[in-house]
């Protein structure tokens, strides 16, 4: 049948399962909105207040679902608002299509009227990026963009559709889609066999897991592989929830805000093996001391990872679960009932913990560990940029993947928000946390706006501890204490703020406040607003400074101003 | 050690293929020495071939990275081994009559061929191994080059 261009693009969002997507209208996608209105029985469109707010959202729908998110911008601004959103997608493997207006094929290249090469701009930050210029080519790229964006390592994929191709009517055949199935592997069997055969000679190997096991699905396989070799697993930021936090082989989180327990266990193990990561700077800090006693082994996806941060002796290339799987099956029960009793002293002897003078006042570590109760540890979590995203790695404990969602790579300030519409709105069974700081609400906070009208009943978190924090940790350790516009003072009234929004907002100061706000918030089956007033000296601890041997981490920072 | 690697690239001839490979040297800052490329016998494949240099672990890295990006079909280490490698530069030189007479004596010496011929000055053009194009290029210098252009390294793998 013949359809407009704006009806094949939405045709072919429902080839490939997509119900919901988040958006902003504009000049240059008036025919898709147009569509869209056709479409709204089938497809639902978040508008949100801001494009970013969309891309975060398509981002965090597909954190949250494992699915494909989308969000779609007019021309230039639109387009360029976009690109915060999709270069956080880029940085953590994430797979969305953004799909952007532009001016007519004719006008292309004449600086028209909110034209903007975004193409040319998103290269670096997408997996894939097209611009169509044919409307013969218009369902199957669309087709191949979400191939691209599932096919390996996940990824953003940009696609660019100039107004006229919108307008023009085409041809339209309806094609059944396959997901891409990435559950095969590379490496070749001798492969598998030498790192069976260091496992099973290892007297102290250590596990280590990122975001891969949770893009993978791979958190049973993993489990397993856990119990065969019987090994400490540690996690990045971007691993939480892919090994459960509360299982007691979990030594918790490696690198700069690491627990002492993981640090001293790399530091000491003979057989460290990383899987489903990219060995981030974050993680491996001082290159030359990272676990200077063990032979290290890299299971990943992508091959161009290995040897790219730190240099292996092994590598085994192929989907986490395929690999973990084949492993699972040569591997018989080891036991390594000496190095575990080390790792439960050490877990022991350095807990994390917020130090004991704070008394009365309420800390991140009381809230968050009382969130923790009262939510089960099944809710949802997403995060800002900052102390306060630490804080929801360290005290929250993850037991299952896709729980915790946070911009790990390019750790993008304001990224929180918008990340629990969208992932509220994919997982509408589970309840929806978004932790921040009171610097990173500000960047986004207009996305109340979308929470409110959509009714999308997530709870902002908001520590408020009048600075920005991170970065005063740091002027305090290595700048002095010269805290250059960090202290922010701004003296917003949050209750009014939440309120003008119409959403009902609750304030934290002591706390003997904090379980009777918590409870009452999550009772709520609309958008809530807790401010929780915080000390605005409160550190993350342990901390390795950048570049730093990971084996030395700061326990204690004094804070003797006066 | 850092050293001079040539490296051969298939890849579907889309718009803005090249800007993919030079954005991915820049953001990586890989080196780029010379770049060649064009269409081969199948309209819809484009073959580059690519000068760089770096030690071991970046030459294995930039294989991974190009190899990972979509366009790109196949990536090549051309070695003096298992490749022929050739230049081709086009010269214009000479001030004078009495020098183009020289000059046409170079020329013959490297077998060059003359492609354009004005009052004072002579267009040349040589294809060879790099090495003879540099030989030549010193040679021609005494005589005054006007303007010139090397095509880059192209490579091809032998069967």
């Amino acid at each position: 049948m013949k359809l407009t261009g704006a009806q094949i693009i939405l045709e072919c969002l429902l080839e490939q399962g997509v119900d919901t997507v988040f958006g902003y209208p504009g000049g240059s996608v008036l025919n898709l909105y147009d569509a869209i209105y056709e479409y709204r029985d089938r497809i639902r469109h978040v508008l949100t207040a801001h494009e970013q707010g969309a891309a975060h959202a398509a981002d965090g729908y597909a954190r949250a679902t494992g699915k494909t998110g989308v969000c779609i911008a007019t021309s230039g601004p639109g387009a360029t608002n976009l690109v915060t959103g999709i270069a956080t997608a880029h940085m953590d493997s994430i797979p969305i299509v953004a799909i952007t207006g532009n001016v007519p094929v004719s006008s292309l290249g004449l600086d028209s009227f909110q034209e903007v090469d975004i193409t040319g701009i998103t290269m670096p930050i997408t997996k894939y990026n097209f611009i169509i210029k044919d409307i013969a080519d218009l369902a199957d790229t669309i087709r191949r963009a979400f191939e691209i964006a599932n096919t390996g390592r996940p990824g953003p994929v940009l696609v660019d559709i100039p107004k006229d191709i919108t307008a023009n009517t085409y041809e339209y055949t309806r094609r059944e889609i396959v997901k891409p199935d990435n559950y095969s592997g590379l490496a070749a069997d001798a492969e598998y066999e030498q790192v069976a055969e260091l496992i099973r000679s290892a007297k102290k190997p250590f596990l280590y897991t990122g975001g891969g096991i949770i893009s993978s699905g791979a958190d049973q396989a993993m489990k397993k592989f856990a119990e065969l070799v019987d090994a400490p697993v540690s996690s990045s930021l971007m691993g939480q929830g892919g090994f459960d936090n509360t299982d007691p082989r979990y030594v918790g989180m490696l690198g700069m805000h690491g627990t002492v327990a993981s640090s001293k266990a790399v530091s000491e193990c003979d057989l460290f093996i990383g899987i489903g990561t990219r060995f981030s700077d974050r993680v491996i800090g001082d290159i030359v001391s990272f676990a200077p006693k063990a032979k290290i082994v890299h299971i990943d996806i992508d091959p161009a990872e290995v040897n790219k941060n730190i240099k292996v002796d092994y590598q085994l290339i192929g989907d986490v679960r395929y690999v973990l799987d084949h492993l699972n099956l040569m591997l018989e029960q080891q036991s390594h009932s000496d190095w575990m009793d080390r790792i439960k002293e050490w877990k022991k002897e350095f807990p994390l913990h917020v130090a004991e003078e704070y008394g009365e006042l309420v800390t991140p570590q009381y809230v968050l560990e009382t969130l923790d109760e009262l939510t089960g540890g099944d809710a949802i979590i997403t995060t800002e940029v900052g102390q306060h995203q630490m804080w929801a790695a360290q005290y929250y404990d993850f037991k299952a993947p896709r729980h915790f969602i946070s911009s790990g790579g390019l750790g993008t300030m304001g990224y929180g928000l918008g990340a629990s519409l969208g992932a509220q709105v994919g997982r509408p069974d589970k309840q929806v946390i978004n932790v921040a700081g009171d610097g990173s609400f500000h960047m986004n906070c207009n996305e109340l706006v979308t929470a409110y009208k959509h009714n999308i009943p997530i709870i902002e978190l908001l520590f408020n501890n009048n600075v920005l924090g991170m970065v005063r940790q740091w002027q305090r350790l290595f700048y002095g204490k010269r805290f250059s516009q960090t202290t922010l003072d701004r003296n917003t009234d949050y209750m009014k703020l939440a309120e003008a929004y119409h959403i009902p907002a609750y304030r934290i100061t002591k706390k003997e406040e904090v379980r009777d706000v918590l409870q009452k918030a999550l009772a709520h089956d609309t958008p809530v607003f807790v401010e929780c007033v915080i000390d605005q000296d409160i550190n993350v601890l342990p901390m390795v400074p950048a570049g730093a041997a990971i084996d030395k981490p700061i326990l204690d920072i004094k804070i003797d101003d006066e | 050690m850092p050293k001079k690697h040539v490296l051969s690239i298939l890849m579907d001839n889309n718009s803005g293929v090249m800007l993919r490979i030079a954005g991915l040297f820049s953001r990586r800052g890989y080196n780029i020495e010379s770049i060649a490329a064009a269409q081969t016998e199948n309209p819809d494949v484009v073959r580059m071939t690519i000068v760089t240099n770096g030690d071991a672990d970046t030459l294995e890295q930039i294989d991974k990275q190009l190899s990972k990006l979509v366009d790109v079909r196949e990536v090549r280490v051309m070695t003096s081994e298992n490749s022929v490698k050739r230049e081709h530069v086009i010269i214009q030189a000479g001030n004078s009559e009495e020098n183009c007479a020289s000059l046409i004596q170079v020329a013959n010496l490297f077998r060059a061929n003359i492609i354009n011929v004005s009052e004072q000055s002579l267009m040349l053009e040589l294809t060879g191994k790099p090495r003879k194009i540099d030989a030549f290029i010193q040679l021609v210098k005494p005589f005054g080059i006007k303007k010139m252009m090397r095509s880059g390294l192209l490579a091809l793998e032998r069967e």
